[in-house]
């Protein structure tokens, strides 16, 4: 068991910034560049972890709190998240509730925290990020519904496990809508393009960097370890929807899931390099679409 | 077989999606092409291959894959437009209008009294869903030639409920049928041409001269 | 023969596209007309045996419309003669090979013994006579014609899904045919929702083209905005052929032994139909539109008319020749006026009387006889058909028509008197033109049709509506 919950823990942390630096690193090629080395987020974070922080005088410890909970939400919620073939360590009836309120967390208190610094930058990035987050709940709890009904469990270990597999064989239409969705998510949720520029440097247009503007140090490693972990943890719903298959030995699997993971990252890089970001507006008006289309995934399954 | 005709079928309902809630006539026009040549071919999956199927899924090839839209797009270049601007309903509610309609219709479809052979078919739930896209096309937009494209989704939807019936439609009629189609997106294409001149604009509201 | 009735107006349509000369043109609308009439008359009088199964044949029923369509037709081909001449600004190739079309299309819908067929020709007729609409060419008749083209086909494609409907009847049953003949006999197998269905969707699509309210809206525009002459053909012509396809469908209901539903059916939109149109007739201000009004009116009796059944039927059928002789008069005698006054608004037309006093004087006549005054032919019609409305014991029904009509017989003389009665207008002297022999004997013939069957009903017309309405009752 415990050796389960370490084996977890230590994929999730060594694996999540290679994903950012392999995103990095396909959109460089696309541009034509060398890029940064892969392992470049680690060094990013390793300096973030050594420097000192700069803190308002304005703050309470909401801003302190805001950083904690970004990188501790993601570190729980992955125990519940079976990575590819590879079980969730732990898991109850109801846990892929508690994994989404648990995102939910982090987002809100990351929101607390850009709030509490009183710019209005950070005030509007707030606002932007939580309208979005509100617009992209609806799609994944349709797809967790889809899975669901499909696998007749309420534990996110057993909507990835072998009913799944089954699944596919019964409601293959559903499950590909339900993976395109998936991928929607993990896009918005992670700020990427074409709803969000993580590489952007202008405060008007950004959503989820203009929250983090006043972090330093520690607390913006932590902030940005978050994020790569969340990236992993949609990524790993993703993969397990497409890849409910086990080859049957622990390490293989763990390869086979390291390996999509990385695909998934090329994917998202070739995405970012062809696909202009969107107008803000017009990013409501494509995730309604998504939720709609995760709506239709339900509806085909149920008929 | 019949898989990938679901497919097919399925596919057209997306395509439906995108359609209501895409602002671009040119990009509409090209959907409504790809899922008039998607539907060509689905007479080819479903029935045994005959003179008759594939003539239909020739002629419908053709016509509604490439004459029609070819004609819509010669509209839109003489009158250089572009977008839907503002329709009567926004795009957000249309698309949610769209999906309830499908949802409504695959619901219905279940209680239809269907032959045992067509149960669990897309083709019924699929066809009403694409009869009702179009019919919201035709009522929420004010374009006359997003009006015309309307329709023309409209008739790809009674096209897909045809497939069932296949046999009921002898050529000639079939022929006669896809003839009429044409005919009528060709006349429309000129008097959406006529509407551009008299008006400089081609939205329907300008024509609201007439009434009580 | 009964394919000539096709192919005959379709070559005088690719002759006139291909014809140079405007004039030439001109000549052929009454030329082609009356051959119409000749091989129509041809048919009529020594009938063709009629095959079982055939895809084209002319029933009783067909051959008593192709008669009306075709009578009213040479009537307004002569009266185009005369009206081309004085419209010549944008050439007629279009117009005169449209109503050829238009002619062919309408032939091909009586005769069509197929569901499928008689849908092509139907939406052949749309097709056909849209830009018969836009003749004129300004922003009015722009309009007029995109709302008719508009409603006009998604009301036939609705048919369509009807006729999908219905063949999905059939289903159980190994081989499907929409054969009239094949499904008359394989009525009584046919799966009940999806014939009655069926039925819902081609009573909303053929009632568009006919123009029950509330679905008329196309009506008015279309009528008030089309040169007279289209008017006539559309009102008199077109509606008939739209009713004659809604029949076909009753056909097959009441062979089914459905005729409760359908005969429900027709009256709750003849009741609808009487309702608007007395509401709209009502303060019209345009004398073209109030025709259009008129029109749906007559479409809600004939849809009571047959929706009552019995002896309903007989005064329904009659009165459905009466009311295209009629319309004719009505929309060609309108057109002169329309033309000389250059309007055909209430306020700014007055005294048509006293500069085309006989235009003027048909135009009243043609309103008593369309508001069913004796002595033409719709008093007796409509009497028949409340005859057989009280007969069948539907007292509230029959009180109901009478005020309605009684109520757009006010409606509609408002308007009629002051256009044509009193002092004329300072425009009556707009446009420089008089009505001549061309103009003036179409509607003028119509009228004594009119009035010779309000008076007396010959024995051979007597015995084709009979027969009409036998081969209608036939399956109960």
């Amino acid at each position: 068991m415990l050796i389960r919950l370490f084996w977890h823990l230590a994929l999730l942390l060594g694996l999540s910034p290679l994903l950012l630096g392999v995103i990095a690193k396909t959109k460089a090629g696309f541009a034509g560049r060398k890029g940064p080395p892969l392992l470049q987020p680690y060094y990013d974070l390793a300096r973030l972890f050594r420097k000192d922080m700069v803190i308002s005088r304005t703050t309470t410890w909401l801003f302190r709190a805001g950083p904690v909970v970004g990188i501790t939400a993601p570190l729980v919620a992955c125990l519940f998240v079976p990575f590819g073939a590879i079980g969730a360590p732990l898991g109850f009836d109801g846990d892929l509730i508690f994994v989404i309120y648990l995102l939910g967390l982090s987002r809100f208190c990351t929101a607390v925290a850009a709030l509490d610094t009183g710019s209005a930058f950070e005030g509007m990035g707030a606002a932007r990020e939580v309208t979005f987050a509100c617009l992209v709940e609806p799609t994944v709890f349709f797809v967790l519904i889809v899975l669901v009904r499909l696998t007749g469990s309420f534990s996110l270990g057993g909507l990835f496990g072998p009913a799944l597999a089954t699944g596919w064989h019964t409601a293959a239409p559903s499950l590909m809508l339900a993976i395109f969705c998936m991928l929607v998510v993990t896009l918005v949720e992670n700020c990427r393009i074409p709803f969000d520029d993580p590489t952007t440097h202008l405060e008007l247009t950004m959503i989820h960097e203009v929250m983090v503007l006043d972090h330093s140090g520690p607390d913006f490693g932590m902030i940005l370890y978050g994020a790569a972990m969340k990236l992993l943890l949609l990524g790993a719903m993703t993969v397990g929807l497409a890849l409910p298959v086990s080859l049957g030995s622990a390490p293989l699997d763990a390869a086979v899931f390291a390996l999509a993971m990385l695909i998934l990252a090329v994917l998202i890089g070739v995405v970012e390099s062809v696909i202009a970001r969107l107008p803000l507006l017009k990013v409501p008006q494509l995730l309604i679409g998504t939720s709609l289309l995760s709506f239709f995934a339900l509806i085909l399954l149920l008929r | 077989m019949g898989n990938l005709a679901n497919l097919l079928l399925l596919l057209v309902i997306l395509l439906n999606f995108f359609i209501l809630g895409s602002s671009r006539l040119g990009a509409c026009i090209q959907t409504a092409a790809l899922q008039g040549a998607l539907l060509a071919c689905v007479p080819l999956l479903m029935n045994p291959i005959s003179g008759h199927t594939l003539f239909l899924a020739g002629s419908a090839l053709a016509l509604k894959g490439v004459v029609m839209p070819w004609l819509l797009f010669r509209a839109i270049r003489q009158v250089r437009i572009r977008r839907e601007i503002d329709p009567m309903i926004g795009y957000v509610p249309t698309l949610i209008l769209g999906t309830v309609a499908t949802a409504g219709a695959f619901i219905f479809s279940d209680h239809l009294p269907l032959v045992a052979a067509h149960r669990g078919s897309l083709v019924i739930p699929c066809g009403l869903a694409t009869l009702g896209a179009g019919f919201l096309m035709m009522i929420t937009r004010r374009k006359a030639l997003t009006q015309a494209l309307g329709y023309l989704i409209f008739e790809n939807g009674i096209f897909i409920f045809g497939l069932l019936l296949t046999e009921a439609m002898p050529l000639m009629v079939e022929a006669g049928v896809l003839l009429d189609l044409l005919v009528a997106v060709f006349v429309m294409g000129i008097v959406v041409n006529q509407i551009n001149r008299e008006f400089s604009s081609l939205n329907v509201e300008n024509l609201s001269l007439l009434r009580e | 023969m009964k394919t000539l009735l096709v192919l005959v107006p379709a070559a005088f349509a690719l002759t006139a596209y291909l014809l140079p000369s405007d004039r030439l043109r001109a000549w052929l609308l009454p030329v082609g007309g009356v051959a119409h009439l000749l091989l129509a008359l041809a048919a009529v009088i020594a009938p063709e045996p009629l095959p079982v199964g055939a895809w084209l044949g002319l029933d009783p029923l067909g051959r008593l419309v192709l008669l009306l369509v075709s009578l009213l037709f040479a009537c307004c081909s002569v009266y185009g003669l005369g009206y081309l001449r004085f419209r010549q600004q944008w050439g007629t190739r279009a117009f005169v090979s449209c109503l050829f079309l238009f002619l062919s299309a309408m032939s091909l819908s009586v005769m069509a013994r197929h569901l499928g067929i008689l849908w092509v020709a139907v939406e052949a007729t749309t097709l056909a006579s849209a830009p018969l609409i836009y003749f004129n060419r300004n922003r009015l008749s722009i309009e007029a014609t995109w709302k008719y083209l508009l409603l006009c086909s998604v009301g036939i494609a609705l048919a369509m899904l009807g006729i999908l409907f219905v063949a999905y009847s059939v289903l159980p049953a190994p081989h499907i045919s929409l054969q009239l003949d094949a499904l008359l006999a394989g009525a009584g197998h046919l799966s009940r929702p999806w014939l009655r269905a069926g039925f819902v969707f081609l009573l909303v699509g053929f009632g568009t083209k006919a123009g029950f309210a509330p679905l008329h809206t196309w009506k008015p525009d279309a009528y008030g905005e089309a040169p007279g002459m289209v008017g006539a053909l559309l009102a008199g012509g077109l509606t008939s052929i739209a009713f004659l396809a809604l029949l076909r469908t009753m056909q097959i209901m009441i062979a089914a032994g459905e005729a409760e539903v359908a005969h429900q059916a027709l009256v709750v939109m003849g009741v609808l139909s009487l309702f608007f149109a007395a509401v709209f007739v009502i303060k019209q201000p345009d004398f073209k539109r109030l025709l259009a009004y008129s029109s749906v009116e007559h479409m809600g009796i004939l849809a009571i008319g047959f929706g009552v059944g019995g002896l309903a039927v007989f005064g329904a059928l009659l009165h459905m020749i009466n009311n295209a002789l009629v319309k004719g008069v009505l929309f060609l005698t309108a057109g002169n006026i329309h033309r000389r006054f250059d309007s055909k608004r209430r306020e700014e037309v007055a005294g048509a009387i006293a500069v085309l006093p006989v235009s003027a004087s048909l135009f009243v006549a043609g309103f008593l006889a369309v508001t069913g005054s004796p002595p033409f032919g719709l008093f007796v019609s409509e009497l028949t058909i409340l005859q057989g409305v009280f007969s069948a014991g539907r007292f509230p029904l029959g009180g109901y028509m009478l005020l309605m009509l009684a109520v757009i017989f006010i409606g509609m003389g408002s308007t009629v008197l002051a256009v044509t009665l009193g002092q004329p207008s300072p425009r009556a002297n707009q446009v420089n033109w008089n009505e001549n022999f061309l103009t003036l004997a179409p509607p003028a013939v119509l009228l004594l049709l009119v009035l010779i069957l309000g008076l007396y009903l010959p024995e051979p017309v007597r015995a084709m509506i009979k027969a009409a309405a036998g081969t209608l009752e036939a399956g109960q």
